[in-house]
């Protein structure tokens, strides 16, 4: 007990993100590109970029409508998300006029499965870059999985359980579901996450 | 004693999480489902959603998320409702001004679109 305690005290004494460039940048808009994925569900990028705005609207950004721009993206000759995170941030600043651009790429994002159950895992790490000066001014990596342990029920119980869990969520839907987890811990995470932007009412910055 | 301690974590819990500063209504769904079914989510779909958020957030008097009003602007313009698009542009303009260069990149086209015809 007394080394878990230990341990918890180690892991919230984690050095304070240095925010010095974040403060000097000054961000009041957030452009999120669709992430890049290393998930072999091609579905992923677009899956969780449906959950990324709201936390980090209201953590007090504007952020571009993501659909939008996705789109905008590929009609301007960026079919993927790979392509989208090579454009030229000085031309990015030119059409669309963010202050800083997040990339952010998915680690995991599934489920896998085990003999007798199955455990969906989000991990993200994400980048904001300057759209003025190119820098980065912030950058985090976050993981959340839906520690699906059944209880009770016997061995047999365990397995009813998850095989309805199998047949109930496709992994796409689930890992929907614990995105959240991830992006809360990402960007709301104390003294590692975000500032809070200018629509925040405690803005930091 | 310690239910109460319980009780009154979960109650801050929840009191946190309904203090957002944006009502959200349909949007995030709507773009899940735009990539994931876009049967569910035809422009024709998101408008009469959207429409109904905009009355939502109203009654409860919240702002709209930013870019809401130009994710709707879009969906009128694939609709070919371009006076419905450009005034959802210019909505989302007057809301948040750091989409200028953005919606004005789009208010702009119609000009043009307008000028050629």
């Amino acid at each position: 007990m007394k080394y878990l305690i230990f341990l918890f005290l180690v892991v919230s004494c984690a050095t304070p993100y240095n925010y010095e460039r974040f403060i000097a940048a000054k961000p009041r808009s957030i452009l999120i590109l669709p992430p890049m994925s290393n998930s072999t569900d091609v579905r992923a990028t677009y899956s969780y970029l449906s959950t990324v705005t709201q936390p980090v609207a209201e953590k007090g950004f504007y952020v571009f409508p993501v659909a939008l721009i996705d789109q905008m993206m590929k009609e301007n000759g960026l079919p993927s998300a790979n392509e989208m995170h090579q454009a030229s941030v000085k031309k990015i600043r030119e059409i669309i006029n963010p202050d800083a651009i997040l990339y952010l790429t998915l680690e995991n994002y599934g489920t896998s499965y085990v003999i007798i159950d199955s455990q969906t895992t989000v991990t993200v790490s994400g980048k904001l870059i300057s759209a003025v000066t190119g820098e980065v001014i912030w950058e985090g990596k976050a993981s959340a999985n839906d520690g699906s342990q059944s209880s009770g029920g016997g061995l047999a119980g365990v397995l009813i359980g998850a095989i309805i869990k199998q047949a109930v969520n496709s992994s796409l839907d689930q890992a929907r579901k614990v995105a959240p987890l991830a992006n809360q811990q990402l960007f709301y995470a104390d003294q590692q996450g975000l500032l809070n932007g200018p629509y925040h009412p405690q803005p930091q910055i | 004693m310690k239910n109460l301690f319980l009780i009154l974590i979960l109650l801050g819990l929840g009191s946190c999480a309904s203090q957002t500063i944006y009502y959200w209504g349909y949007y995030q769904d709507l773009l899940y489902d735009q990539y994931d079914t876009p049967g569910k989510a035809t422009p024709e779909i998101q408008v009469l959603k959207l429409e109904e958020d905009i009355e939502q957030a109203r009654s409860k008097n919240k702002p709209l998320p930013p870019g809401f009003y130009a994710h709707l602007g879009y969906q009128y313009l694939q609709m070919g409702r371009t006076a419905d698009a450009k005034e959802s542009f210019d909505a989302e303009r007057r809301q948040f001004p750091e989409s200028a260069v953005l919606m004005n990149r789009f208010t702009k086209k119609f000009k043009t679109k307008a000028k050629t015809k």
